[in-house]
């Protein structure tokens, strides 16, 4: 019985990886690479110190993207908006935060309570038009998406760039060290080797670990999570049990844009301290896309941010070496997301088809035996 | 039997993984008869007619048609060899017309385009030989439930059937509709057709079969003469057992006033009025039956008393307490019960856990939650008491609410509104579509509840269930109370007539006439 279990826990994501792995080896071979050749690179470079850590950094916001979508999803919300989201919220985190001087734990908090602030404005105003007008949230949050982006740009162009800067890369000021994430090199170090190349692991992968954990905890542990998960599964039933779905529908909007709110931090607290026009963009979308790997659970987000992460700083060795074209690296990213839909679903209706059999063998078994 | 066979099925074996649906089952159809298969849901009735039908394939065992050895592989074969069905729930698109839905797949055609001319005449020529009175141009969203069952079965014949399986054809018909449908059938085997009758509603069996067939837990367990047989034999033959005797304890219900509703209008989607000046009463330790054709604001009372639903007028007050702008969950902690009409759309969460599904309605009150937060254990342990108390069928509480059968859902949903002890229990068709043992269980429950001081409203489109439980009985037409009865003197068909209208003076079968007319007042105007 536990064994079956375990089985058909682990069935899912490996048969996605086996298959991911098959197809981007047809892929490499339609390309004239050799795909033994290829991932035996892959392998060597993507397991160096270096490459890990890079990895670290580049999970870290999209695990948290993950994760702001994800929350959405759980109640079938398609928060498309965290893209237009956090840009907003780090432009506007990054301004407060070079425009003041406080104690240091203090002056971090200041730059993610406004980060946090104005990402869930932004997506509250999505949750706002769909309870008062009906407007579906996709709409609603591609349009926002828009309309963030613009702000971005004049903002930066008229109040909040850097008077004092007369290049052409328009940035805000930057943050002074009080108000910046320490990084975990130390903490590594200590238990390998010294990280070359100048390289740091961000301190905000803690942060991102915490928020997964309060995820978790908030989705199975409160009332409020529980209200929220259950209007995903069925939003008739929970009408009926009591969960005004206008105010589940508001609250989920806004959770969701405050942890969007975060996507952008790891870049401003930790290696930039400032926004300017080279800030990361994209992570929203990608985030999407590591929610459905990661099936809005939070242990399997961190398995699809740190594969894509992985995938991110290891695949470009290909290019580098020239084996294969860097865009190998967005096929891959495709193909793993699609496998791991794919599984997953074949693998939840095998199991429902699995219990639904159980159940009847329990009944079965208490009528010959228990029935007067 | 003198006749020669129509069909026969030998030996039939149907297993699903874990389950024997289907274990050497006999049924043998004489020519020209009406041959009723019954037995408890989950006795295979359902398997066996999908086998005939060719919608599976049997595991074991032969079937023949017209002696004829035959071997479906999907329903088409089945409709050429002279096999149609009538689906329990019509497969009729509602925005086409009548004749457009029975030639549907299979059209006359004359160069290229469809013959309408033909199909006309030969579905007025069908329907004028059977007794099946129809349109073809009218189109289905228009007719009612009687109408479009009609419409299946001109389509069935229609397409060269000879013999008709009819799948709990009553299920959805009031008492004078389900009289049309067997002067229908009596009409069609005087023909010579053969029909095979599904059904588990006993009386009706006994009048329309000429020959039963029993089912018991995937066996065939007798073939019985209808005229050789009672309806309580037929029972013990279903369930294998002595029957729990039906009768009704005497009982008292106490002046104390639990739910009083008054001059509540309720505004659909469309902004037409659903609910006009309703006034109820509902005392403690009472069951109030609420009876009615589906669609006549019986939903809408219910998702009323909810608050699903906001009041265009009127009032609602729960033990003396105002209650009609409270929000739903603020009525839920009150201490309203909910059963609601579809468990699947609004009483269970079909892919999460059996625990999870027992939170569902309460999860704002102990021992579900403790402050902001869900009480594990807590909600466990009680989900194991109703598991237990309540005879749920179950691997254990963590299986998904899916994996069970309905009834077992069922009983899932009502040991956890009961386990909450409320104080109101609106309860929605509690019963349908589930089993003899878990309705028998079902209605124990309700008794036993309403002894310790519950007040129901009991919705449901079981006659006898309303009649045999309720205390009082409201009969609801087109949004209002149109006859206020006394249970002990009222029959079925007494109950029939007034919710099709046809027991008011002056109204026929439409919700237009005069609304407060007193029940009973038989003088014409």
């Amino acid at each position: 019985m536990t064994s079956r279990r375990i089985l058909m826990a682990l069935a899912a994501p490996v048969s996605a990886f086996v298959f991911s792995v098959l197809i981007s080896s047809v892929v490499l071979l339609a390309v004239g690479t050799s795909p033994i050749a290829a991932w035996a690179e892959l392998l060597s470079f993507g397991t160096r110190l270096e490459t890990l850590v890079e990895t670290g950094n580049r999970a870290t916001p999209l695990y948290l993207a993950g994760i702001a979508v994800a929350v959405g999803f759980r109640m079938n919300l398609f928060n498309i908006g965290v893209e237009g989201q956090y840009i907003l919220g780090a432009l506007l985190a990054a301004s407060a935060g070079a425009a003041v001087n406080l104690p240091a734990p203090l002056h971090v908090l200041l730059i993610l309570v406004v980060a946090m602030t104005v990402a869930a404005t932004f997506s509250g105003l999505a949750g706002y038009l769909k309870v008062t007008r009906g407007v579906h949230e996709v709409i609603s949050t591609i349009m926002l998406n828009a309309i963030a982006l613009s702000m971005v740009g004049y903002l930066m162009r008229t109040w909040l760039s850097d008077p004092e800067d007369t290049s052409l890369n328009l940035k805000t000021p930057e943050i002074p060290e009080s108000g910046r994430f320490p990084n975990l090199n130390g903490l590594v170090e200590a238990f390998t080797r010294d990280i070359k190349g100048g390289r740091e692991l961000g301190g905000f992968l803690l942060v991102a670990v915490l928020v997964g954990i309060l995820f978790h905890l908030f989705l199975t542990r409160t009332r409020a999570g529980y209200d929220l998960r259950i209007t995903g599964l069925n939003p008739f039933a929970a009408e009926a049990s009591g969960v005004d779905p206008k105010a589940t529908v508001l609250r989920a909007m806004l959770l969701s844009g405050a942890v969007a709110g975060l996507v952008g931090m790891p870049e401003i607290l930790g290696d930039d301290f400032k926004f300017d026009l080279s800030f990361t963009k994209g992570l929203g979308f990608a985030g999407i896309a590591v929610a459905l790997i990661g099936r809005n659970h939070p242990a399997g987000i961190a398995v699809g941010a740190l594969l894509f992460g992985w995938l991110d700083s290891a695949a470009p060795i290909l290019d580098v070496r020239g084996d294969a074209p860097r865009e190998i690296v967005s096929i891959l990213q495709g193909v793993v997301v699609l496998t791991a839909v794919v599984a997953y679903e074949v693998v939840s209706r095998v199991r429902r088809a699995q219990e639904a059999r159980d159940a009847a063998t329990a009944s079965a078994r208490s009528d010959a035996g228990g029935t007067p | 039997m003198s006749e020669p066979t129509a069909v026969e099925l030998t030996g039939i074996t149907k297993r699903f993984p874990g389950v024997v649906a289907n274990d050497d089952v006999h049924l043998r159809v004489a020519e020209g008869e009406i041959h009723a298969v019954v037995g408890e849901n989950g006795a295979g009735k359902s398997t066996l007619m999908k086998i005939l039908y060719g919608m599976l394939p049997p595991d074991e065992g032969t079937m023949a048609v017209g002696g004829d050895d035959v071997r479906f592989t999907s329903p088409a074969e089945a409709i050429a060899a002279g096999i149609g069905m009538v689906h329990q729930h019509f497969m009729l698109a509602d925005n086409l017309t009548v004749l457009e839905n029975v030639i549907l797949g299979a059209e006359p055609r004359r160069r290229g385009t469809i013959d309408r001319a033909a199909a006309r005449s030969s579905i007025k020529a069908l329907g004028a030989s059977y007794g099946l009175d129809l349109h073809p141009d009218d189109l289905v969203e228009t007719l009612e439930v009687g109408e479009r069952q009609r419409v299946e079965i001109i389509k069935v014949l229609y397409r060269g059937a000879r013999v008709l399986i009819l799948d709990e054809p009553t299920a959805v018909l009031v008492p004078q509709e389900v009289e049309e449908l067997f002067r229908n059938l009596r009409e069609l085997k005087a023909q010579g057709h053969t029909i095979i009758f599904i059904d588990h509603k006993l009386e009706e069996v006994l009048t329309i079969a000429d020959t039963i067939t029993v089912l018991r837990q995937g066996r065939t367990v007798a073939t019985v003469d209808a005229d050789g047989v009672t309806a309580q034999e037929l029972a013990e033959l279903m369930i294998g057992s002595d029957l729990p005797s039906p009768s009704v304890a005497p009982h008292v219900t106490d002046d104390h006033v639990t739910l009083s509703v008054s001059g509540v209008s309720v505004v659909g989607d469309d902004g037409r009025e659903v609910l006009t000046d309703i006034d109820l009463t509902i005392h403690r330790g009472e069951i109030l039956g609420i009876a009615g054709v589906e669609g006549n604001g019986q939903v809408e009372l219910v998702e009323a008393l909810l608050g699903l639903r906001a009041l265009a007028a009127g009032g609602i007050t729960l033990e003396g307490e105002s209650i009609g702008d409270w929000p739903v969950r603020r009525r839920r902690e009150a201490g309203i019960g909910y059963v609601p009409e579809d468990r699947h759309r609004r009483g269970l969460l079909l892919d999460a856990p059996l625990w999870e599904n027992a939170m569902l309605g309460h999860q704002t009150s102990r021992p579900f939650a403790r402050g902001p937060l869900i009480d594990r254990p807590g909600a466990r342990g009680v989900t194991q008491q109703i598991v237990d108390q309540f005879d749920v069928r179950t691997p254990g509480i963590n299986t998904t609410a899916q994996a069970l059968s309905g009834g077992n859902q069922q009983k899932l949903l009502i040991g956890r509104e009961m386990i909450a002890e409320p104080r109101l229990l609106v309860a929605a068709h509690p019963t349908r579509g589930i089993d003899v043992g878990a309705q028998a269980a079902v209605w124990d429950r309700l008794r036993r509840a309403r002894a310790d001081g519950l007040a129901v409203l009991l919705v449901s489109a079981d006659l006898h269930e309303l009649i045999g439980l309720a205390d009082r009985l409201l009969v609801m037409l087109g949004g209002r109370i149109v006859a206020d009865l006394d249970p002990a003197t009222t029959t079925p068909r007494l109950l029939g007539s007034h919710m099709t209208g046809a027991g008011r003076p002056g109204a026929d079968t439409t919700a237009s006439g005069p609304p407060d007319d007193p029940p009973g007042a038989e003088s014409s105007p």
